[in-house]
């Protein structure tokens, strides 16, 4: 069975860039548009991954790490962020929220392969 | 990608847009910092998603224009007309980038060089303009170092009991280092607690990687970056493979820990005062964990293979000769043992010490004389292996499976006309393996397997022999199947009664084949007999092991030379024979009265285990008396054992094995001949058509 792997991001680019290259590698990928979305979409089935971007409108990046660790069945899942080079804060925030790994924004369709390989495996 | 171009391309006009308005508004409000933060991000996003979809020039371009508005921004620049100009031209030259890409127009790239120079004339001084890499190729930089030479490595990684908390799995993470060239990983779980103190959640476990490959440090730290924070992570280079002329030699296990701070050096010169294992003397002592030594073994081990095969490619790399040559070097060197150990019994005759003294020395030479020649004809299979790779890429993806091919033991040497007849064969069992033995990714799921199934192709010593060992994981044989199948070809039987083993072994008879559509792959019929007897005219065995649903392996024992071989030299009446000694199991007598408690049939008890067994002197027709006690060589062929009676047993035999003239090349029974010290000859026996003509002519009776 192939795994599902959550997108949240409010830039349709982006989504569809995640989308499209996880999907070429075999995975399924849920899309959302944000934290509250995302928080929505993981009701309807379980993911194995999350990959969110931090900077989003309602439920922000941050928030939605703190939310989906606090939830017995999200305690494990891997949890990527897409950061900037600019907000370190931002990735020590998230960090501290329980984020599993980053991508630097920009990123190749390659890297983003690579990590989500290395946290999947 | 197109469709995700596409929609790039139609955000970054709208953002050229909203960043002229904003160039505009800046016009009129030169100090407005919010303005200036509008362009900055427009330009940020698009010079960031320029480069994530393909378009590295617009990310190029884009990023000396960003630099300067992060400096207005910071206020070490003043917005100027002209810098507005520029800028808006810039925008132009982007908008034609995006046209460009669409395949509208063409970049006036002389235009794009211009534009940048002059915004690089904004950058107070290029000593520190910052950031001068690439933009949009983070994590290429890697690449371009130059690749270093294989590398061995020693990795600790420990991480903090907290490593879960965050989503980690080290597995992943081994995996993939495990991916960056040959691995060994060690497991310390000392820190384990009790059943009743385990938290689960927590992880207790750390492990020690050796790694040999051409990855840098870099590459390394790259794998852990995620868990650096959570773990301590040491990357020492153990072996840097760079002089040549070293040896093999690498530190004894107690240095290592000493060096890795595991023991103390006092421990260690006190454990080496015994005879012991310094190993096992240190985890019997307490001085060091069992896994401690065991990671240190792993390093020590691999670092001395690893210098080993550097000094072995080193030796490859010498010269090249044609093969016939080596091919007649063999036979005079084949001949030179025969003359000397004819020089060696008539000197033992003669009883001249004089004369005993120059044989023995001829002997010793010839003896070195003729190992060294065979090793120079040895080459390792790797040769051979090597294009297998292609062969099951291909096929794969012909037939719409997932395969991967691992290879194991290329380094492992055999006659190089060994391996020349060996490819054949080794096609004709890969592709069945592919063809018949992995199922399609679907089924596989479906059975609970991995979608992507393994084929492993390994080759080693065993003696005087060389196994070379196909393994899938696929479907394995349907004994009944095989069952069905033999009875209609008329092979066997109904109602004949055969082991699970014997119907696998089926398979390699001739008019053979399962699959149920015949493919452009494999299924014509004429694969398995074929490799059985490609096999055997080496002096080979094929055995096959299979479990259904889990899957097949195919091993295939092999001689390493066919020019010379240890040989059994037996007697019957005045005539010699030789036996391949890597066959011989034993030798027992047959008595008359054994014979008489077989009630005439051709049975020997040994040790409660009744052997049949063949009289070679009725094969051939010996006349004369036969002996008040015969020998029995006892053999093992693929498992079955079987006796040959001779009138004696003389002793072990180098035997140089001649061919069969043209007139004599068909007698199956006799693989060849050689000539003794006497200058008589014997002849050499194949054993394995013996044992069927035997079994055949049973059938029949």
């Amino acid at each position: 069975m192939s795994k599902r792997i959550l997108s949240v991001d409010d830039s349709t680019s982006i989504r569809q860039l995640v989308q499209f290259t996880l999907e070429k590698e075999g995975f399924e990928v849920v899309l959302a548009v944000d934290g509250q979305d995302a928080l929505d979409k993981v009701k309807q089935g379980p993911v194995d991954m999350v990959i969110t971007d931090l900077n989003m409108p309602n439920v922000d990046g941050i928030q939605l790490i703190k939310a989906l660790r606090a939830d017995p069945a999200f305690k494990f899942t891997p949890i990527v962020m897409l950061t900037t080079e600019s907000a370190l804060e931002k990735k020590d925030a998230g960090k501290g929220a329980g984020a599993t790994g980053w991508i630097v924004k920009p990123f190749k369709p390659e890297q983003l392969i690579a990590v989500v390989k290395r946290l999947l495996g | 990608m197109d469709a995700q171009k596409n929609l790039y391309r139609e955000e970054a006009y709208e953002l050229l847009e909203g960043l002229e308005d904003a160039l505009i508004e800046l016009e009129q409000k030169p100090g407005d910092l919010d303005i200036v933060g509008r362009v900055f991000r427009a330009m940020h996003t698009i010079k960031g998603s320029g480069a994530m979809f393909g378009f590295d020039d617009i990310a190029a371009f884009t990023h000396t224009i960003e630099t300067v508005y992060d400096l207005i921004r910071d206020g070490k620049l003043s917005v100027t007309p002209d810098l507005i100009s520029l800028t808006l031209s810039a925008c132009d030259q982007v908008r034609s980038m995006l046209d460009a890409s669409s395949g509208e127009a063409r970049v006036d790239d002389a235009k794009t060089a211009a534009i940048t120079q002059s915004f690089k004339g904004y950058l107070p001084g290029q000593a520190d303009a910052k950031d001068e890499t690439q933009p949009g190729k983070p994590g290429e930089k890697e690449a371009v170092e130059s690749r270093s030479p294989e590398t061995t490595w020693r990795i600790r990684f420990k991480p903090q009991k907290e490593l879960f908390s965050n989503g980690t799995n080290p597995v992943p993470l081994l995996a993939e280092l495990r991916g960056m060239g040959k691995a060994s990983v060690v497991c310390h779980l000392e820190e384990l607690p009790d059943l009743f103190a385990l938290d689960p959640e927590s992880c207790y476990a750390s492990w020690d990687i050796i790694l040999t490959g051409t990855c840098s440090a870099n590459d390394i730290r790259d794998v852990f970056i995620f868990v650096e924070d959570v773990s301590d992570i040491t990357i020492e280079a153990v072996d840097t493979g760079g002089a040549s002329g070293e040896d093999s030699a690498y530190k004894k296990v107690g240095e290592i820990l000493v060096e890795r701070g595991d023991i103390a050096r006092e421990d260690l010169d006190q454990a080496l005062t015994s005879q012991k294992r310094i190993g096992e003397l240190l985890v019997e002592t307490g001085a060091a964990k069992q896994s401690a030594v065991a990671s240190a073994l792993a390093e020590q081990d691999q670092v001395r293979s690893a210098r080993k095969k550097r000094q072995t490619s080193e030796d490859i790399s010498s010269i090249r000769v044609p093969a016939a040559r080596l091919d007649a070097l063999v036979n005079l060197v084949g001949e030179l043992v025969t003359v000397q150990a004819r020089l060696t019994q008539f000197s033992a005759k003669k009883n001249d010490p004089d004369l005993v003294g120059i044989a023995e020395e001829v002997e010793r030479l010839s003896a070195e004389l003729r190992d060294i020649s065979m090793g120079i004809r040895m080459l390792p299979i790797g040769t051979t292996f090597a294009k297998f790779k292609r062969l099951v890429r291909d096929l794969s993806a012909e037939l719409k499976k997932d395969i991967a091919f691992i290879m194991e033991g290329e380094e492992t040497e055999l006659d190089k006309t060994v391996i020349d007849r060996l490819s054949d064969p080794l096609v004709h069992l890969i592709r069945n393996s592919i063809d018949h033995g992995i199922e399609s990714p679907d089924t596989r799921l479906a059975a609970g397997k991995t979608a992507q199934g393994t084929i492993r192709l390994s080759a080693e010593h065993s003696g005087a022999h060389v196994l070379i060992s196909i393994a899938d994981d696929g479907a394995g044989l349907d004994a009944e199947v095989i069952r069905a199948k033999a009875v209609e070809k008329g092979i066997i039987t109904a109602e004949e009664t055969l082991s699970e083993q014997e119907l696998h072994s089926l398979i390699f008879a001739p008019g053979f084949s399962t699959a149920k559509n015949v493919t452009s792959v494999s299924g014509r019929g004429v694969g398995m007999d074929v490799v059985r007897s490609n096999i055997e005219s080496l002096g080979g065995i094929v055995e096959i092991q299979s479990t259904k649903g889990i899957g097949t392996t195919i091993t295939l024992k092999l001689p390493l030379t066919l020019a010379i071989i240890d040989g059994l030299l037996v007697n019957i009446a005045n005539d010699s024979y030789v036996l391949p000694l890597s066959a011989v199991v034993e030798c027992v007598e047959l008595t008359q009265a054994d014979r008489k408690q077989a009630h005439g049939r051709h049975l020997i008890k040994v040790r409660d285990e009744i052997i049949p067994y063949i009289p070679l002197r009725e094969v051939f027709t010996v006349n004369g008396s036969i002996p008040p006690i015969e020998q029995v060589v006892i053999t093992d062929l693929g498992g079955k054992r079987i006796g040959f009676v001779v009138d004696r047993v003389i002793g072990q035999h180098q035997t140089v094995i001649k061919t069969m003239g043209n007139l004599l090349k068909n007698i199956d029974n006799i693989s060849g001949a050689t000539i003794l010290g006497d200058g008589s000859v014997a002849l050499i026996l194949d054993i394995l058509k013996l044992m069927q003509q035997t079994e055949a002519i049973e059938r029949e009776v």
